[in-house]
């Protein structure tokens, strides 16, 4: 079996006060490496949630979530902080790009936790900015961006370290068609071309058949026909 | 240090903001730097005298407290004194009490001490020569316009003459000069003789403010000084002999404890540093939660995340303060050059600088605590939702 991400009876509770809320409820579910998965879903339905727990940003409440062979419920804060610096790449809706630095500092912001010389950090950087097709723009600060395009840096940032795994919530919630529609082709190349396993949540149903096949994620439970391929 | 470039941008994300908080710190760092070098000065003078040539001897209960004449002789006996001569303050006012300077009443040897004061001999023949005969220093002849052979009223504070009049009209006769910018407070006093002071004041007759004693070899200034001291011991006029230094810092002591007032001071401008550069840092921290969530998210642990937040405080300043105690330096130096100053600062650079350096890093951490707190408490998923 060679499924990348492996979660068994997964469920996530939370606490506001005094009440509790489970918002995921056993989930099983296999990813496999390689694949590209577009999560969709109702609002409020746990996308979120789900996604953030595959990539180790916070512990379930019950359940296993094995990616790569590592049990991430059983690491502690800061061995899940290094296992995300190496194994995992994410992408946002508002790309939180750090606004001071150029384009190239910011997706060099993961390999400073490597031992890399700053000539290697560079050369990485330079190279992920070309794959995402803005090698000419390494030295403009966010704000001389489109959105577009710094969603494609946040890319860069993501895949910078080389992870086995991409999480992307909503990457083309804020954008243009247009855009939107280079963003998602750069992330099929990806998984095609370079074997990355991506798990995208959507709304947009034009986005998810970009994907391999999608998942549905309905009040914390998968739908029955959750893999069922893309059309 | 690479991520010293991940601090640097978070200072110069509000480069406004961060100027103005920078410039607070330099203020307080350059009151801090002369304020320290001036207390300093007062904690570290007199302790020892161990290679200087000329020790003044003062009551050892406090210096305003008069000695009989009669220790001339017993000091000038004491092996290794080379010469005695003595003065007594006498605190009088020219027109106006805000036109303070110092004066003295003088011994007839007293400017023989202070070869360094420069006096034509003239002219120096003519304050020996003349009863009522006075001198002054030319800075303070600059500020008041004074030529020899002008009549300069003083009205007396402490000391009246023995007719009631209470106006002691001197007769200027020299103008002395004095090259070392170290000594260059002494050229705006007046000198004037003690022969008609101690005639003519109604009280007080026969006894001396001071004793300046020259040694001939300084190695041995130690030994001297206590030879001195052990002269009055156990009298009702028991002496502490000292460094010139010492005394005039002594003297500038009885108008309040200076350490106290400096530590006062500085106390009020540390507080309001921190309260201001503290809200400015909280504030800073909370518009960049997005990006330390995502920090957080790269794999930066939540030690390293306190640590950029708490090394961004320290760095700013530590850039002020080493901007404000340079500053104080060439403050320092420019007041000892054109020397309205009465104390210059001169205690050892290096002692400023470590105290300085020690209250930056104390400062920035305390600034930076609780911004850093939040940065290592932070949630990732709470902050990537804006909750
Ligand atoms: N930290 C939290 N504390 C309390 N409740 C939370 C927290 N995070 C999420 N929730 C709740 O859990 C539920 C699922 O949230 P989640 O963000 O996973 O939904 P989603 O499917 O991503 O929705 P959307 O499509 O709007 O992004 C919601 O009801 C939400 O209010
Ligand atoms: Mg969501």
């Amino acid at each position: 079996m060679s499924a990348l991400v492996h979660l068994r009876n997964l469920s996530k509770t939370y606490t506001r006060g005094l009440q509790k809320v489970e918002v995921l409820h056993g989930i099983d579910l296999d990813i496999e490496s390689g694949d590209f998965v577009a999560l969709m879903g109702p609002s409020g339905s746990g996308k979120t949630t789900l996604l953030n727990l595959i990539g180790g940003l916070d512990g379930p409440t019950g359940g296993s979530i094995t990616v790569g062979g590592e049990r991430l419920d059983q690491l502690s804060e800061n061995a899940l902080a290094r296992w995300r610096s190496s194994h995992v790449g994410f992408v946002f809706q508002f790309y939180n790009l750090l606004a001071t630095l150029s384009a190239r500092r910011n997706v060099e912001l993961p390999l400073l936790l490597t031992r890399l010389s700053g000539a290697q950090r560079r050369q990485r950087a330079d190279i992920a900015l070309q794959l995402v097709g803005l090698a000419d723009r390494a030295v403009h600060k966010p704000s001389e961006l489109s959105g577009g395009q710094q969603q494609r840096v946040a890319i860069a940032r993501a895949i910078v370290s080389d992870p086995e795994l991409l999480v992307c919530d909503e990457p083309t919630g804020d954008l243009d068609r247009q855009s939107a529609a280079e963003v998602l082709t750069l992330l099929q190349q990806l998984n095609r071309d370079h074997g990355k396993t991506i798990i995208m949540v959507t709304h947009d149903p034009k986005a998810a058949e970009f994907a391999r096949r999608v998942v549905y994620l309905d009040k914390g439970t998968l739908a029955d026909n959750a893999q069922r391929p893309a059309a | 240090m690479k991520y010293l470039q991940l601090v640097w941008a978070a200072l110069l994300r509000r480069k406004t903001r961060t100027l103005f908080t920078l410039l607070s710190v330099v203020a307080a760092f350059l009151l801090f730097g002369l304020l320290d070098s001036v207390r300093g000065a007062f904690a570290g003078a007199g302790s020892s005298v161990a290679g200087l040539n000329r020790l003044v001897t003062i009551s050892k209960i406090t210096f305003t407290m008069q000695l009989p004449k009669s220790l001339l002789e017993r000091i000038r006996a004491v092996p290794g004194v080379a010469d005695v001569t003595y003065a007594n303050w006498f605190g009088g006012i020219y027109q106006d009490p805000k036109n303070f300077f110092p004066n003295e009443a003088v011994a007839p040897n007293f400017l023989d001490a202070y070869p360094e004061w420069r006096m034509s001999p003239a002219q120096r023949t003519a304050f020996g020569n003349t009863r009522t005969g006075a001198v002054v220093g030319a800075a303070l002849a600059k500020q008041f316009n004074w030529k020899v052979g002008d009549k300069i009223p003083l009205q007396g504070t402490i000391f009246p003459q023995k007719d009631g009049n209470n106006t002691w009209t001197l007769d200027l006769v020299g103008i002395y000069n004095i090259t070392d910018p170290k000594q260059r407070a002494q050229e705006n006093a007046l000198l004037f003789n003690w022969e008609y002071f101690d005639e003519a004041r109604a009280f007080g007759n026969g006894s001396v403010g001071w004793y300046v004693v020259k040694v001939g070899d300084p190695a041995r200034a130690d030994a001297i000084a206590q030879a001195i001291d052990a002269i009055s011991v156990n009298s009702d006029h028991e002496t502490k002999t000292q460094s010139e230094r010492a005394f005039q810092l002594a003297f500038a002591s009885q108008f309040g404890d200076i350490g106290l007032i400096v530590g006062a001071i500085m106390a009020a401008v540390f507080f309001t540093l921190i309260l201001l550069t503290g809200n400015t840092m909280a504030q800073a921290v909370r518009e960049r939660i997005p990006e330390l969530a995502i920090l957080k998210t790269i794999g930066f642990t939540s030690g390293s995340v306190l640590g950029l937040l708490l090394a961004e405080s320290v760095l700013l300043l530590l850039l002020g303060g080493v901007i404000g105690v340079l500053l104080a330096g060439s403050v320092a130096a420019a007041l000892e050059a054109t020397s309205g100053f009465v104390l210059p600062p001169i205690v050892s650079a290096v002692a400023v600088w470590v105290r300085s350096l020690g209250m930056m890093v104390l400062i920035g951490i305390v600034v930076g605590a609780l911004p850093a707190y939040r940065g290592l408490r932070l949630r990732i998923v709470d902050a990537l939702a804006g909750r």
